[in-house]
């Protein structure tokens, strides 16, 4: 039994706006996986929530004919990781989703509630992230759409208004067409299990797979939300594919990230890290591209 | 013959259905709901609690805080026999709930509320004043002059210290030509994790309080909830259904006292208390951490000359199982490997951490970590041959020990060590994994470990029996062994059809225990289920077998010494004719017109008796140097359980035993906060239990060596297989690495610290400069 | 405060169901005392245990962290569910005595439900597949060796069975 001090159900977005605008003290509840364990712990207790969890229409990932791809926000883990459209075109969205906790908490985790909580370790968000992702918001003045780095405000927070919620998560042509990925949880186990450190990278070659043309990189948990590493980036652009780039690339980094010290792990430790999944992320990137490293 | 057979749980139909009952399926939803207030400082005093807003929410019951425990009744925890002896009895250092706080998580208050809302929102809004004094995480440091001291009547913190002092150490290293190999090795806090949280529920029963309780020890129990409520023990009635898992977390007092008492303070109401998740690992048991220092003499042959070890157990806030769990361990030091001159110093010292009790293995876990992550660094010193080495040292054939009269009968070590060998592929293995250079690298490892079956002769060992003949032929087979999963019963029932003589299906085991039927026993400890119940038993089921042919003898005129029962019928051995059914007999005797009996049966029986069970583990890992991490690949225990009574369930409990060493080995740590002293992992997100994912196939293989003093030629093996697993791994680390690691998990923390000193990794930083 | 209930209407195991559910109530608490299924355990109450695991719509979900009210409309089943009008057990439920996957039990009824979530696809698994797929469950007596023999075991019958049709 939750400490719950009312519960208002929405059928549809007009409906979750409008109850959020008449309880303007009431949090948003989607799968609950996380609300729910808040309020046990009591960091939440005696909310009042709206719960988002029956609007079927915010369910599902479809392609549009200009090649726009869009996650319902409450799409959950196990339904992106299982879609035909991601498994083709952004395939390490759905192996990045399929490394979230256990399968059960797949079932039920939605891709929205993993990037409205703002936390830095979601495995969705850092891919999201290297992709250009875009987030769609609904609310009392209408429809909003930002690229998902300018969402993330600081730790736990993002760029809701009141009464807004999230609608979708968009991936526009440009930001896949061409790109290979790969996704690496590290972790202190194989599975139920948040990431110490989390690490995306694609890349998009030349005609002849010699150039990366393009290639970017996120990271969870290198700092209080998930972030890319520009100068990496920047690095990588127009270089040759060579493991001499994909060293410089993973060395790069570490002008860009700056995880903490902690008990989940010291600075130095994610550091070492995470200019290794660099390396590797960055790798594995280019030989699902059809590239070829030298020795 | 049922022993020996796999047969299938008796048990086994009602778990796949969901139709055992468990402690919170049987309390009855009327139920108050008690939840407990626990500091919020790791040492001091409370000075004052406020309650008044507490009480204001609407379905609390009671607040009842330390100030209102007016009669203080200390009384011990650990689930040992009680001794008559006051020099011998368990120390008694807990109050139902106390002011005086010595561990972040000790319990200061309870509410008592009509539903887990109203409790939960009460126990926010009780205020707490404290006193608060320094406190001190650290074995050694708690033992330095001027550390914060926990119990007055410990100076120094240290709650015992024992020694062994074999020959004559000083002289021996006197020898000329010997190498000193010197190491310090350490375990972490690690906690039980049954999936089936503690819980007890209590209400009163006319004068007396009946406690239900998922337990391992109800006769145990019993006794300290009389002694802590300051009652008579016969007042005291202690119910154990179906439990879900213990591994020694259970067999310790926890919370029935407390829910006893709050019960009587609430006139009798019934009373659940139901430990949430992230409080069993703060206030209820963990696994000792133990320091270990060893240092060896070796003579160019490769013989021990002289051998030492100190050894620091971490005891946490209170005394509870105590020094018998670092004692255990100091104990196996010199049998493992003799050697003539050992000196043993081995400390339990109070620290302001979550209280340690007994945890699967009792000790030998840690030890074993220590003195085979030793036997690895010496063989690298002296460059020995690990198994050659320890085929050389280990305990021989032959071998009795001193105290508990155990003997050495079989050439177990070696045998182990054979079969494990060929089932990993050991030669082939280890000769393929030298001078590798990668990033990654495999390693082969080994160890092995020394257990022994029960506790005598440190402390009683009965076990009672009862059996009951029904108007069918069928029994009930009553014990104070529990089951707690592991398969009791249906061993039980495997021994009682064969003593007896009648179809497995004949024989119901009374699972779920209650102290005013049950039979007197001190329950499930020390891997000693099978092996004590074993001699009541066979005691018990050849006294019911006598009666029943006693019998016979009446209903057939043919002597008793020409019968026997077989497959459920009276047979004549002379001719081998079947005389009647047993339960033609069984009906006739209960109801006869001219001599009814009830044929019944009972007894004690004292086991004046111990077995070492012993065997090992082989281990394969694969280690991502620039990742910091080590993956098991492959992994073998062998064991010398002696006879197995069901080898599917014993592979089983290997295969768990092995597994909650493999997390000991790679994963497993609770973490304190340096600066408050608060758990900072108490949940099973943060406490890396590991998932099926983390295990590589498990392969448990047997040697059954009949052990001449069992009823049944079986021995201890609960515990043995949690043993050798993680300095197995450690030593495979080891071999793939050249990497010793001190600290046990090999989890990426302590494999980044091992491989940054050892030269294998750099900081990155440092490099990306000197690039 | 005045408790909020709403009308729940639900199938669980089979069985149409209609229960007035106070909306702080987990699905757990829902099964648990309003059903008494008692199959559905309590290990650790955040979802990560698996202990509590039912299937709805067919797929698993831990029923702690899943709200009662949620279950409107949905079809819902428990280990209860499995066994037979006349006390048949079903497959997989034979397979877990048959190959010792029992211990104390406390975790197995949510590990028998995935299985029978992975079982209801009707396809091969490959061994990591099945051991990804079983991954939401803390078992702390069997070390899953037996549990992943049975859910194999009882996968490769079936397909041999449809093989045969």
């Amino acid at each position: 039994m939750y400490d719950i001090k009312a519960l208002y159900e929405a059928a549809s977005v007009e409906e979750a706006i409008a109850l959020l605008q008449a309880h303007p003290q009431a949090q948003i509840i989607a799968g609950g996986s996380d609300v729910l364990v808040q309020i046990r712990e009591g960091r939440r207790a005696g909310v009042e929530l709206v719960s988002i969890y029956g609007i079927d229409a915010m369910r599902g990932v479809t392609c549009d004919d200009d090649g726009t791809i869009r996650i319902g926000s409450l799409t959950s883990f196990s339904h992106i990781a299982g879609s035909p459209i991601i498994r083709e075109k952004i395939a390490v969205l759905g192996e990045a989703v399929s490394l979230v906790g256990g399968p059960q908490i797949r079932n039920i985790g939605t891709i929205g509630g993993n990037t409205c909580n703002g936390v830095t370790s979601a495995d969705s968000a850092s891919t999201l992230m290297a992709w250009d992702a875009i987030v769609e918001l609904k609310g009392p003045e209408g429809v909003r759409r930002l690229p998902i780095q300018d969402f993330y405000i600081k730790a736990g927070v993002v760029d809701l208004r009141p009464a807004e919620l999230q609608t979708a998560i968009i991936i526009p042509r440009q930001a896949w067409e061409g790109y290979h990925g790969h996704y690496i949880k590290y972790a202190m186990r194989e599975a139920m299990d948040i990431a110490n450190l989390g690490c995306s990278v694609n890349v998009r070659l030349s005609g002849d797979k010699r150039v990366i043309e393009d290639a970017r990189i996120a990271y969870g948990v290198a700092g209080p939300v998930p972030m890319r590493a520009p100068s990496a980036e920047a690095l990588a652009k127009g270089r040759p594919v060579s493991a001499a780039t994909v060293k410089a690339f993973a060395k790069a980094v570490l002008d860009d990230i700056h995880p903490r010290d902690s008990w989940r792990g010291s600075k130095v430790f994610r550091e070492h890290i995470g200019v290794e999944m660099a390396k590797r992320a960055l790798a594995k990137s280019i030989e699902l591209a059809g590239g070829a490293l030298d020795g | 013959m049922y022993t020996g057979q796999r047969v299938k749980r008796v048990d086994a139909r009602d778990k796949v259905t969901g139709r055992t009952r468990y402690t919170d399926d049987l309390c009855d939803r009327g139920a108050y709901i008690a939840r407990v207030l626990h500091s919020t400082i790791a040492n001091g005093r409370v000075i004052a609690i406020d309650t008044s807003e507490a009480e204001k929410v609407p379905g609390v019951v009671r607040v009842l805080t330390c100030f209102d425990l007016t009669e203080k009744h200390r009384f011990p925890t650990a689930g040992h026999p009680w001794s008559t002896d006051p020099a011998h009895q368990d120390v008694a250092d807990r109050l139902i709930l106390t002011d005086r706080v010595r561990f972040w998580g000790d319990d200061i208050a309870a509410v008592v509320a009509e539903d887990e809302v109203a409790a939960a929102q009460a126990l926010r809004l009780i205020k707490v004043e404290y006193e608060e004094y320094p406190f001190v995480l650290d074995v050694q440091q708690a033992m330095e002059e001027g550390a914060p001291q926990l119990h007055e009547e410990y100076p120094n913190n240290i709650l015992k210290h024992t020694q062994i002092r074999n020959g004559d150490y000083q002289k021996a290293i006197q020898e000329p030509g010997l190498t000193k190999v010197e190491g310090w090795y350490e375990t972490p806090v690690v906690q039980h994790c049954h999936i089936e949280n503690f819980i007890c529920y209590a209400e009163a029963e006319g004068e007396r309080i009946k406690v239900v309780s998922s337990t391992q020890i109800p006769h145990i129990v019993r006794r300290v909830v009389g002694q802590a409520l300051g009652i008579d023990w016969g007042r005291v009635r202690v119910i154990k259904p179906y439990v879900g898992g213990g591994f020694g977390n259970k067999q310790d007092i926890l919370y029935e006292p407390l829910c006893a008492w709050l019960s009587l303070r609430v006139g009798g109401h019934l009373v659940k208390l139901d430990v949430p998740r992230e409080e069993t690992f703060v206030s209820n048991r963990t696994r000792h951490s133990i320091r270990s220092h060893i240092v060896s003499w070796v003579r160019p042959d490769g013989t021990y000359a002289a051998r030492k070890l100190e050894a620091f157990s971490d005891q946490g806030a209170y005394a509870s199982h105590g020094h018998s769990i670092c004692a255990k361990g100091a104990g196996a030091f010199p049998q493992l490997y003799p050697c003539e001159n050992v000196e043993v110093d081995a400390y339990t010292v109070f620290t302001n951490k979550s209280v340690a009790g007994a945890m699967r293995g009792y000790g030998i876990p840690q030890a074993m970590w220590a003195v085979e992550c030793h036997t690895e660094d010496v063989c690298a010193a002296i460059g020995a041959d690990p198994l050659a080495f320890r085929r050389k040292n280990l305990m021989p054939v032959g071998y009795v020990d001193g105290f508990s009269k155990n003997e050495m009968y079989y050439d177990t070590f070696n045998q182990c060590l054979d079969k494990a060998m060929k089932a990993i592929d050991y030669d082939r293995k280890l000769k393929e994994y030298q001078n590798q250079t990668g990033d990654i690298r495999r390693g082969i490892g080994m160890a092995v470990f020394w257990y022994n079956t029960a506790v005598w002769p440190i402390a009683l060992e009965t076990s009672s029996c009862r059996m009951v003949l029904n108007q069918d032929g069928s029994f009930q087979v009553q014990v104070a062994e529990t089951e707690i999963g592991q398969g009791a019963d249906t061993a039980f029932a495997q021994m009682a059809a064969d003593v007896v003589g009648v179809p497995l299906d004949k024989v119901h085991v009374v699972s779920c225990q209650d102290t005013d039927v049950t039979p007197f026993g001190t329950s499930a400890y020390a891997s000693r289920q099978t092996y004590i119940a074993g001699f009541s038993i066979r005691q018990t089921g050849l006294m019911l077998k006598q009666r029943i042919l006693e019998y016979a003898h009446t209903l057939t005129r043919m002597p008793v010494f020409n019968l026997d029962i077989a497959e459920g019928n009276i047979v004549r051995t002379t001719d081998g004719r079947v005389l009647m059914s047993l339960s033609e007999l069984a009906t006739e005797a209960l109801y006869s017109l001219t001599d009814s009996r009830h044929i019944t049966a009972e007894g004690t029986y004292q086991i004046k008796s111990n077995a070492y069970s012993l065997g090992c583990t082989l281990a394969e890992v694969e280690v991502d140097i620039p990742m910091c991490r080590a993956k098991l690949l492959n992994i073998v225990n062998c064991h010398d359980a002696g006879t197995l009574i069901n080898p599917a369930l014993a592979e089983a409990q290997v295969h768990g035993g092995m597994s909650m060493g493999i997390g000991f080995g790679l994963m497993e740590r609770l973490i304190f906060d340096e600066k408050t002293g608060r758990p900072l992992n108490n949940n099973l997100l943060d406490y890396k239990l590991p998932t099926i994912l983390d295990h590589p196939r498990l392969v448990a293989e047997f040697v059954e060596n009949p052990e001449p003093t069992s009823a049944f030629g079986t021995k201890s093996l609960g515990e043995p297989p949690t043993c050798s697993p993680a300095p197995a791994i450690r030593n495979a680390i080891f071999h793939a690495t050249g990497v010793a690691l001190r600290e046990t998990p090999a989890n990426p923390y302590n494999l980044y610290r091992a491989f940054t000193a050892a030269g294998l990794i750099h900081d990155e930083r440092q490099v990306a400069q000197d690039v | 405060m005045a408790k909020q209930y709403k009308l729940v209407r639900c199938t669980v195991n089979g069985k149409a169901r209609e229960v007035m559910v106070d909306v702080r109530a987990s699905l757990t608490d829902l099964l648990r005392n309003d059903f008494r299924l008692t199959s559905v355990k309590k290990g650790c109450e955040v979802g990560e245990c698996g202990a509590c695991n039912v299937i709805i719509d067919g797929e698993c979900f831990n029923s702690c962290i899943y709200l009662a009210v949620w279950a409107d409309g949905k079809d819902i089943l428990t280990l209860e569910g499995l066994e037979g009008p006349n006390g048949e057990l079903s497959d997989i439920q034979q397979a877990f005595i048959d190959e010792a996957a029992v211990q104390c039990g406390f975790c197995t009824p949510g590990v028998i439900m995935s299985a029978m979530e992975i079982l209801n696809e009707g396809r091969e698994l490959s061994d990591e597949e099945i051991r990804i797929r079983m991954s939401g469950h803390l078992c702390r007596c069997t070390g899953y060796e037996n549990i992943f023999r049975a859910v194999k075991k009882t996968m490769m019958k079936r397909l041999e069975a449809k093989k045969g049709q």
